[in-house]
This record gives C-alpha cells, sequence and structure tokens, in this order.
C-alpha cells in the first residue's frame, strides 16, 4: 500500500487510510515521497512488528516503529499471581529461548528471598540457558539470511534446533514452553539420557556450523546485502542503550556473564566475541561466533556437572515434589501453603540481569511481603534493541529493511510482554 | 568501585539533590528530588569515576499510598566500573510529572512513553510522549493499582462487524 502525490485527491484518501490515531506522518505535497506502510503481519518483521516507512524513491528518509500488537499485560498478571504462577509465563516472553528465561525470572526470586540453588542446579541452568542461546541463535541466523534470500541455511539451523529441542522433550517434558526453572531448584533433575543426547548433538554441531559458515561467507549475494547495511556507531550504541550481540558487533565487549556473573559462569573459559564493524554481516558472525563459544561453555559444564541435590533444602520457599506431597504430611502442608499463600519474601526490591540471547534480559521485583509480588517490571532486551531501528533505517535502501530487522532479532512476544 | 564509594562520590557533588539511600541485597537506590534528577543523571554520566552510560531501563510504580503515590525508578549501568545504579523519584498524585532524562540518555526514550502508557506520569520536555503498547484513545493507564485486571468494559473500541 503507497500513496503518491501524482493524484491529490486519490493520495491523500490513501494516506488518511494509512495514517491512524496512533501515527502522525508529516507529509509535504512538494516532496516526491511515499509512506509504506509494513506489518504488523509481515513474514519478515519476526512477528508483528509494525512500520512506517518514509521513503524518496528507495531511500528510506524516516522510520515510525509500532509496538503493542502482542501486548499481553504480563506485569499486570504478575501482580495479581504468586511468584510461582510467574514461572509458565517468562515462557511467553521471548519464545525462542523459554529455558533461559525461567532461568532470569528465578534468579530474581532468589536474589530477593536471598536463597541460593545447590550447584548441581546452578550448572544444570547453566546448561539450559546456554542450549536456548545456540537454540535463539540459530533461528536468528537462518531467518536473517532467509530475510535476505538464503533459504537453504533457515533449513539447516532449523535442523540442529530440533535436536536441541528433542533435549529439551527429555529434560521437562515439552520442547517450546518449557517452565523447567523452580525457585530454589529446577522442576526435575538432569538425566544421563539427556547427557547422551547433548554430547551426540556437540559432536555433529561444529561441523554443521560449518557447513552454514561455507555457504554464507563466501556467498556474493548474501555479503553485498549486509556489509555495511545497518550501521550504528559504537557511540550511538551505548546512548540508545542497546545490549546483547547489537553491542558486541559494535566493539563493546559487554557481557553480563562475564561482567556481573551470576549462576556459576565465573567457573568456564570462554571468550566474549566482538567485531569492530557494527553492520548486519558483523551481528551475523558475532552470533555464529557466540555458538561456537556456547558449545564450548557446554561440554566444559558436562564435564564438571557435580552431584547431589537439585533443590535447595527451603521447605518454606521451595516446593516440594509431587510425589511427596501425596504420602508425606509436612510436604503436603507446605505444598498447599506455597501454592495458595505464596512464599513469604522480605519487603524490598531487587534487579537482577542475565545475558539472553538477544541482550540484557532482567526482572525488577518489588516486594511488599506478601505472596504476591507488588511490582515487577520485565526488562526485555527487543524493546530496547528496537528503538535504535529508526536510527539503522535511516538513509538506508528499502531492501536492506529486512536485513536490519534480521540482524536485530527482535522476538515480539519479549517486545510486547 | 562498591556501594559506599559511589555514594560518597554523589555525596560530595550533588548533597542537596539526595534525599535518601538505600540497599538492598547489595542493589543501591538512591532517591533523589525530583526537579534534580536531570542534574544528578548528568553528573553521573558525566563523571570520569562514575561513568553510568547505559541507560537499561525506567519504570513507575504505583505505591497506592496518601502522599508520593507514584515512583519512577531509572537502572543505569556503567560499562567502565561494571556495576548497576537505580535512581528513584518519588511524584505525588495530582501532578505526576518528572522533568524527562532523554536529553541524558537518548535509550531512555521507550522506556518513558511506556511509563506514561502504564501509569500516566508525565515526562516533561519528552520528544514524543505517545503511548507505546495501548491504543492513543485508551483514556485508562493499565498498571495503576486502581484499574481492574480484567479491564474496564467499553474502554477499548472494538471493531464492527
Amino acid at each position: 500500500m503507497a500513496a503518491r502525490n501524482v493524484d491529490d485527491t486519490r493520495s491523500s484518501a490513501m494516506l488518511k487510510a494509512l495514517e491512524d490515531q496512533d501515527t502522525t506522518v508529516a507529509f509535504d505535497p512538494l516532496e516526491n515521497t511515499m509512506i509504506l506502510n509494513m506489518g504488523p503481519q509481515h513474514p519478515a518483521t519476526h512477528g508483528v512488528l509494525r512500520l512506517l516507512v518514509k521513503l524518496d524513491g528507495e531511500t528510506v528518509l524516516a522510520s515510525v516503529p509500532e509496538l503493542g500488537y502482542l501486548h499481553r499485560g504480563y506485569e499486570k498478571i504478575a501482580e495479581n499471581g504468586t511468584y510461582h504462577e510467574f514461572i509458565p509465563h517468562t515462557d511467553r516472553l521471548d519464545y525462542l529461548s523459554p529455558l533461559s528465561n525461567n532461568v532470569a525470572y528465578v534468579l530474581a526470586v532468589e536474589k530477593l528471598l536471598g536463597i541460593e540453588a545447590p550447584s548441581r542446579a546452578q550448572y544444570i541452568r547453566v546448561l539450559v540457558s546456554e542450549m536456548a542461546r545456540i537454540a535463539s541463535h540459530l533461528v536468528a541466523v537462518g531467518s536473517m539470511a532467509m530475510d535476505v534470500g538464503a533459504l537453504t541455511v533457515l533449513l539447516w539451523t532449523f535442523r540442529e534446533r530440533e535436536k536441541l529441542l528433542d533435549v529439551y522433550d527429555v529434560l521437562c517434558g515439552a520442547r517450546f514452553t518449557t517452565s523447567y526453572a523452580r525457585i530454589g531448584g529446577l522442576q526435575q533433575d538432569w538425566t544421563p539420557q539427556c547427557t547422551a543426547m547433548l554430547t551426540q548433538f556437540l559432536g555433529e554441531f561444529g561441523k554443521d556450523v560449518a557447513e552454514v559458515e561455507q555457504l554464507l561467507q563466501n556467498n556474493k549475494i548474501f555479503i553485498d546485502r549486509c556489509e555495511g547495511v545497518g550501521y550504528l556507531s559504537a557511540e550511538d550504541c551505548v546512548r540508545m542503550g542497546l545490549t546483547g550481540p547489537l553491542l558486541r558487533a559494535a566493539g563493546i565487549p559487554r557481557d553480563l556473564r562475564r561482567d556481573v556473573p551470576y549462576l556459576v559462569y565465573g567457573d568456564f573459559a570462554f571468550d566474549v566475541i566482538t567485531a569492530k564493524e557494527s553492520d548486519a554481516l558483523a551481528r551475523f558472525y558475532v552470533r555464529l561466533a557466540e555458538m561456537k563459544e556456547s558449545a564450548s561453555i557446554l561440554r566444559q559444564a558436562l564435564a564438571k556437572l557435580p552431584t547431589g541435590p537439585y533443590n535447595a533444602m527451603e521447605p518454606k520457599r521451595v516446593l516440594p515434589k509431587k510425589e511427596r506431597t501425596y504420602t508425606k504430611m509436612e510436604e503436603l502442608i507446605h505444598d498447599f501453603m506455597l501454592i495458595n499463600m505464596g512464599i513469604d519474601p522480605p519487603i524490598g526490591e531487587v534487579y537482577q540481569a542475565v545475558e539472553s540471547s538477544k541482550g540484557e534480559l532482567g526482572f525488577y521485583i518489588m516486594s511488599d511481603g506478601t505472596g504476591h509480588p507488588w511490582r515487577m517490571k520485565i526488562r526485555s532486551p527487543s524493546m530496547t534493541n528496537l528503538q535504535a531501528l529508526p536510527l539503522m533505517l535511516k538513509g538506508g535502501m528499502i531492501s536492506d529493511i529486512v536485513a536490519i530487522i534480521g540482524s536485530l532479532d527482535p522476538v515480539m512476544g519479549e517486545a510486547d510482554k | 568501585m562498591n556501594n559506599a564509594e559511589i555514594v560518597e562520590i554523589l555525596k560530595r557533588h550533588v548533597p542537596a539533590s539526595i534525599l535518601a539511600v538505600e540497599e538492598f541485597r547489595g542493589d543501591l537506590t538512591v532517591v533523589v528530588r525530583r526537579d534534580d534528577i536531570v542534574r544528578v543523571a548528568e553528573f553521573i554520566k558525566t563523571d570520569s569515576s562514575l561513568a553510568f552510560d547505559l541507560v537499561i531501563d525506567v519504570l513507575g510504580v504505583d505505591m497506592y499510598r496518601p502522599e508520593e503515590r507514584f515512583e519512577v525508578i531509572y537502572i543505569i549501568y556503567s560499562l567502565v566500573n561494571k556495576r548497576f545504579l537505580r535512581l528513584k523519584v518519588r511524584l505525588p498524585e495530582d501532578t505526576p510529572t518528572v522533568p524527562t532524562v532523554t536529553g541524558v540518555w537518548p535509550g531512555a526514550n521507550w522506556h518513558e512513553r511506556e511509563t506514561w502508557d502504564m501509569f500516566g506520569i508525565k515526562f516533561a520536555g519528552h520528544p514524543d510522549l505517545r503511548r507505546l503498547y495501548m491504543p492513543e484513545e485508551f483514556e485508562h493507564h493499565p498498571l495503576r493499582k486502581d484499574f481492574p485486571l480484567m479491564g474496564i468494559p467499553d474502554s477499548l473500541p472494538l471493531p464492527r462487524r
């Protein structure tokens, strides 16, 4: 849909149809500009992102992203439920890496409570977080290549991701909406079968990533469409508050796993991947290299995985095992109280952030001492990263839009909350 | 640099702007006078030893109390010191307005829009204070505590058949 100023009456009627009350786009009849509406239902916007783009020929003059098409009011829901009840909702934030969202949320609640999961649980949490990062980056890499025309890569990366989803399935009974982490521990233990499946995946993974790299690194079309596209200077990245692979692709080595350590990331040797170019291609290569680092962390974590309990001994905070609630009096009472009244946290406010695949995922919790959070704020990386989209699009070509959105890797479930 | 050092620098340079300092689980929160928020923001960003340059989040809280009902919390990160800091401003119910910090951290733009959308807190001087998630014609602010969980009937116009 486009409005040109060739025919005045027709163009003004079309423009009126395009402009709704949410968005006002200045329209100067003397300029040969065109306003294009992209989304919210568009295959290249990775969900329901809507963009209004002002074009001069093929050049983007300005753009206005519109959010809110997937807004479900999770922060309001969180205020009206117990702390345990919110765990399944975290799956639906960044639905490409649900496992690391679960971990981020329970870490925030544990920080509020002042408890810590046992070391085996912490290692398993590292394992699932890195598996989630690989799965999410596989989708990001594949869909970005698909957006600029290389469909094969998407099929190959989805094939690899499928193997990880199979591990999720064995681990927690679900491939997508995992709800795996629990306050003070985990839903169930890591099994030898998971180790076997993950080891097999890791054995094949290096070869598969190399295949993807081979397919793209000498691909003239792919390089031409990504190199120098969507450039944003390092200063601007910091000014706009970008995090994650976008900031690292601009040469700023910020990785919360190393800078503000959480879980047991201090036990592993890994590199923080950076690039200097800060364009779509650099972001693509940062993600590829990060997957290899994650695979290395996974290997180290599997080798070091300690034995022991996977839930903290905090009966008034941690849910008991379900089969014990059927046979043991104490567990039944605790289960009843935890489900109906919730945990009793101290009064206070905490902010806990983790390095998720998209950037800094943080949960701010303000507690008034009851079983429900008084305020819960989800700091979602996708929303903040999308903020820089108009800066990246400005001056580019219309065909670059899909490459740039692909390089941002937004997930609208998270951006809209 | 630890929390005590941050507080000391703040107390040395902007003593009149700081109303209280809270610490819980190692997280530092500095309560700032409402009119001084831009000055404090400018200071903690430009001071070379603090250098809080990355805006992480701006959020509102409805405390639902008779005085100073709203709070606005700024979560800032320092790339040099690798530390988080929270600034907090308390606002009365009748004039929930606070100067914008988009001049200091442009990345606060959408966070302030979201806070306006959800709480009706106005950011004076904001370049583009539209709602972020809800439609512009929506009259309420859903994350206020007096907004019911199930919503208000007929508050959102639905498409006609």
